[in-house]
């Protein structure tokens, strides 16, 4: 992130040529995870467009996986790549923290 | 008594329980925690719910083959292994066997973003996972208040444990909620509210710088328990609790004796020793030879071929081993054949509850037939007089009810009237012996006597008492004009008395000696005479019969004298007098 206070609100550009890995962990079709991906959706076209992959994991079809990706709540949606890894819970229905934890927009106190 | 148990019994069916398999926990909830229900531990840090948990689980898995599945929210499973290890719990056997299912819970406020509404489902998911996968019986949270720290919508996080337990419940598993004790209420935040079914509360205090842990069941809904706190110990062997009230006064009584391995000693308690079972007080100033007394004891029911335990509050087994070899008992053989085993601690180590908690497990495990503590005195730097007495008496219940003859010996403070005990116990002893310092003629000896003993017709003398290289020995003191002598003014006396009857001996033989003298004296004076009279018999004799033959010759001669002068009498006739 830059350090300049008038760059706080432009969104930073990803490393060259980065493709975003982006995890959702659901449970079952619920309309909680079908607003989160509609959220999401919304989301990376906007400032992703054409830079991501989005997979969609039901933790009831493979319960496994929740132990493994530490999965508490749901939805819970997974920044694979870029590093670091980043969780965030919820429907990202609040666009704002959904931007913030995706390190697309840097925290407001930043 | 009937009463109670169908009480009892129609309690049990209307709420079945699951066994913990914690060491007297089981008992005081009369069977275990509610079977099908969670039930919430509370307590400070380091209090030992992990490892409260952990056991319900191990014990579980291990004794009653139920599986289990801990769900962990502070330490990783890797840690969790670690730390009970240490206990005798090996996770990771029980994991490989399916027996049990580790699942460490990562939530970390700083890395997780809020982004709109959600649920828990993620944690039923794995739980319920983990239930079908192992087929498990018995769940662990600890400590799920985590999720208080990791998450910041309240709302949320309140309706999913409320879900969550109702869940639980649906699953019928027996559940363990941990959480951390909170300022105003049970729970920092309040988790009793969701888990009421029982709950219980683990303590860990320190009074006087002497610290026990207890445990206290707040709750138990639908069932009788036990409400005290119990003091409960963590060690090698996982946790005990042990509750220890008072036994009452129901258990059996044995006619059996056993000697006191002094010999003297069984001879003044009618010539067989003390009942088994019973309790004997040893009390006397310091050096009076209570311990010499106790070891005796030790030494007798080992050589009976009887464990006996030895707590020893004052002295290190090591000390008293050497200390008892200088009077001729030597405990080594019997410590080594794992006859005799000691305990030896400071009294102010631990608590009072914490000594008699030790106290029971040991005896427990040990299974002795015989016990000595020495000396109890010491407990008073543990406690207040009362609690010192409360615990006693619930002591001595407790040896009592599993027939274990009991040594106590208790230190009286010089000065102070030697029928009081310090602790005030001697009222519930069956068996007192006083040992006392007699100071006289410039030195201290000891004496003892029996106060004492309950169903016998003991002697009511006092004894010298002597240590010497072979052991202890009682002899009779010295009753005479002077008082009663011991020690050196004993033996002064008794020399004195040997020596006047050594004076007394000879005299009468001289006496003898000199009747003996004039016996012969006379009897050779009356054999003279008898001689001389004999001497005169004979000569006597002898004149009479010359005397008497003259006569007859003269008669004869009469006779003659007649037939010459033809005399008209007949010579057959008797002389007659000679005619005139």
């Amino acid at each position: 992130m830059s350090d300049d206070p008038n760059m706080a609100d432009t969104i930073p550009e990803p490393p060259e040529g980065q493709v975003w890995e982006l995890r959702l962990y659901v449970a079952g079709q619920t309309s909680k995870s079908a607003r989160a991906f509609a959220n999401l959706k919304e989301i990376c076209e906007e400032h992703l467009a054409g830079k991501y992959r989005i997979e969609v994991i039901d933790i009831k079809e493979n319960p496994g996986l929740a132990q493994e990706d530490q999965i508490v709540a749901i939805p819970t949606l997974v920044r694979k790549l870029p590093e670091p890894i980043r969780q965030l819970i919820g429907d990202l229905s609040s666009t704002e923290n959904a931007l913030v934890g995706l390190q697309l927009r840097p925290a407001p106190w930043d | 008594m009937s009463k109670t148990t169908t009480k009892r019994v129609s309690a049990n069916r209307s709420l079945p329980k699951t066994p913990s398999g914690i060491q007297g926990l089981d008992e005081i909830t009369q069977g275990g925690l509610p079977k099908g229900r969670p039930t919430l531990i509370c307590g400070s840090a380091g209090c030992g719910k992990t490892l409260f948990a952990m056991e319900f689980l191990v014990r579980g898995a291990t004794e009653y083959d139920e599986s289990g599945v801990f769900m962990a929210f502070e330490e990783t499973a890797a840690e969790l292994t670690q730390n009970v290890l240490s206990l005798g719990f090996d996770l990771a056997e029980l994991v490989a066997q399916k027996k049990l299912a580790l699942d460490y819970v990562r939530v970390e406020r700083s890395e997780i973003e809020e982004t709109g509404e959600y649920d828990l489902e993620g944690l039923f998911v794995r739980l319920g996972h983990a239930i079908d996968t192992t087929g498990a019986k018995r769940v662990v949270l600890d400590t799920i208040e985590s999720l208080f720290a990791g998450l910041s919508n309240q709302g949320i996080l309140r309706a999913e444990l409320r879900r969550l337990f109702r869940w639980l419940k649906d699953k019928g598993v027996t559940a363990v909620i941990t959480a951390e004790r909170g300022e105003g209420g049970l729970t920092r935040h309040g988790l009793e509210e969701y888990v009421s079914d029982c709950v219980i509360l683990l303590d860990h205090r320190v009074t006087e710088e002497i610290s026990t842990r207890r445990l206290r069941i707040v709750k138990y809904r639908g069932s009788v328990h036990g409400n005290n706190e119990y003091p409960f110990l963590i060690d090698e062997q996982g946790i005990s609790v042990l509750p220890v009230t008072s036994l009452g006064l129901q258990h059996g009584v044995s006619g059996e004796r056993i000697s006191s391995g002094i010999p003297r000693l069984d001879t003044m308690l009618t010539g067989q020793g003390y009942y088994r079972g019973s309790s004997v007080l040893v009390s006397g100033t310091a050096g009076s030879g209570k311990t010499s007394v106790a070891a005796h004891f030790v030494d007798s029911a080992c050589r009976r071929g009887e464990r006996a335990m030895y707590f020893a509050f004052e002295e290190s087994q090591a000390q008293l081993v050497r200390n008892m070899r200088s009077i001729g008992i030597d405990l080594e053989p019997w410590i080594k054949s794992n006859l005799l085993r000691f305990h030896a601690t400071r009294p102010t180590l631990y608590g009072l509850e914490m000594h008699l908690a030790t106290i029971h497990k040991m005896v427990n495990e040990f299974d002795p037939r015989a016990v000595v503590i020495d000396p109890l005195s010491n407990f008073a730097s543990a406690g207040t007089t009362t609690e010192v007495k409360s615990m006693l008496m619930r002591l001595l219940d407790y040896l009592k009810s599993k027939q274990v003859t009991a040594v106590f010996t208790d230190l009286t403070s010089g000065g102070s009237p030697t029928e009081l005990t310090n602790v005030g116990v001697s009222s519930l002893m069956d068996t007192w012996l006083l040992l006392r310092d007699i100071e006289s003629g410039g030195e201290r000896n000891r004496s003892m006597y029996i106060l004492k003993s309950r169903g016998m017709a003991h002697s009511n003398q006092l004894r010298e008492f002597l240590l010497t290289d072979h052991g202890v020995e009682l002899a009779d003191v010295y009753l005479g004009p002077a008082g009663v002598l011991t020690g050196s003014a004993r033996l002064a006396q008794e020399s004195r008395e040997k020596a006047e009857g050594l004076i007394r001996k000879e005299e009468i033989e001289s006496k003898q000696r000199e009747l003996d003298r004039q016996r012969q004296a006379l009897e050779s004076q009356i054999a003279a005479m008898r001689a001389e009279f004999q001497a005169k018999e004979e000569e006597l004799s002898r004149t009479i019969a010359q005397q008497k033959a003259q006569q007859a010759q003269l008669a004869q001669d009469r006779v003659a004298m007649g037939h010459s002068r033809k005399s008209d009498s007949d010579g057959d006739k008797t002389p007659s007098s000679p005619k005139t």
